[in-house]
């Protein structure tokens, strides 16, 4: 994939890192402002389709990057039903609360709603940062 | 605000007439387009800023998309002849939204009136979500707590699409 020209790239490799950590702070901050997994992990992503679609990759490169985009939605998935199963290990019910509930509008607070954001998060960006590789790939796949 | 209200939903109804009927797919994108921005200023003059920002997320991501799938392919609609099959469809619809509205306006007056639902099971969870989850905001507390079978299955949905385009876009074991 081509990239673009040096001011989009330049002004691109500057918003990123701001989306990127704008989208971590609306994932951890989820269950005290409005956001959360599902948003946070789309604003992520965009940060890195931006980079993509702008600074252009070559092929073997981005193969890797699905391979782990991959890697990183299955155990984002993963580790949010390791969580909901807790409950029924600990003999009751499923997505049970077994955190404590701290003080509230702290960050460590409600148990363990941050901990599904953040997996929720980390699948929904890997997700799409996985689909357009994908895209990506079989256009050029098609052209050989 | 509430004439405001009004003029957003006409706004995105004309949005979504026009990305119908257009002729050229560009404008249709950009009218479809239209509706989902609008979408979000009704969230958020509705006071959900929850949904305003997945809303205005993935409104710009799926309309990124959808344009540089038009201008990587073509800006005209593919043709399609009318047949006898499109107006007996055409007419079954009609019919079908005259006995839905029918039902509609019977069950309206039994609703609550907009913007002041008198719903029991919210009620709980408005009173006591702060004191049951410990999370200030609402929503992540019914989403994640009392919901959270919901917010599993939608995430497992997810997880399915993208093996689904995985696997129909795959580059190996294909035959060639």
């Amino acid at each position: 994939m081509k990239g673009m020209t040096e001011i989009v790239k330049t002004i691109s490799r500057l918003l990123a890192g701001l989306i990127f950590f704008y989208g971590i702070y609306i994932v951890v901050f989820g269950h005290l402002t409005p956001g959360g997994g599902f948003a946070g992990g789309v604003i992520i992503s965009v940060a890195f389709i931006l980079l993509i679609v702008a600074n252009g990759i070559d092929d073997k490169k981005i193969s890797r990057g699905k391979d782990k985009a991959g890697f990183v939605e299955s155990s984002g998935i993963l580790l949010f039903w390791a969580i909901s199963i807790v409950g029924l290990c600990m003999g009751t019910y499923f997505f049970l609360n077994f955190l404590g509930k701290g003080k509230p509008l702290n960050i460590f607070s409600a148990g363990i709603i941050p901990l599904c954001n953040i997996a929720i998060g980390a699948e929904v960006s890997a997700a799409l940062c996985c689909v357009l590789i994908a895209f990506i790939l079989v256009k050029k796949g098609d052209k050989k | 605000m509430f004439i405001f209200l009004i003029l957003l939903m006409i706004l995105m109804i004309i949005g979504a007439i026009i990305a119908i009927q257009s002729k050229d797919l560009l404008s249709a994108a950009i009218s479809a387009g239209i509706v989902g921005f609008s979408l979000t200023m009704v969230f958020l003059v509705l006071q959900a800023p929850d949904l305003a920002i997945v809303q205005i997320v993935v409104e710009t991501l799926t309309l990124i998309i959808l344009i540089a799938a038009i201008l990587k392919t073509t800006r005209e609609e593919s043709k399609v002849k009318k047949s006898a099959v499109v107006i007996y469809c055409g007419v079954g619809a009609v019919i079908l939204l005259a006995i839905l509205l029918l039902f509609l306006a019977d069950t309206s007056k039994e609703l609550p009136g907009f913007g002041c639902p008198n719903l029991r099971m919210s009620e709980v969870y408005i009173e006591q979500g702060l004191k049951k989850t410990g999370a200030a905001n609402l929503v992540a507390s019914v989403i994640l707590d009392f919901r959270g079978y919901d917010t599993l299955g939608e995430a497992a949905v997810l997880f399915t699409a993208v093996m689904g385009v995985l696997a129909v876009l795959r580059r190996e074991g294909r035959k060639k």
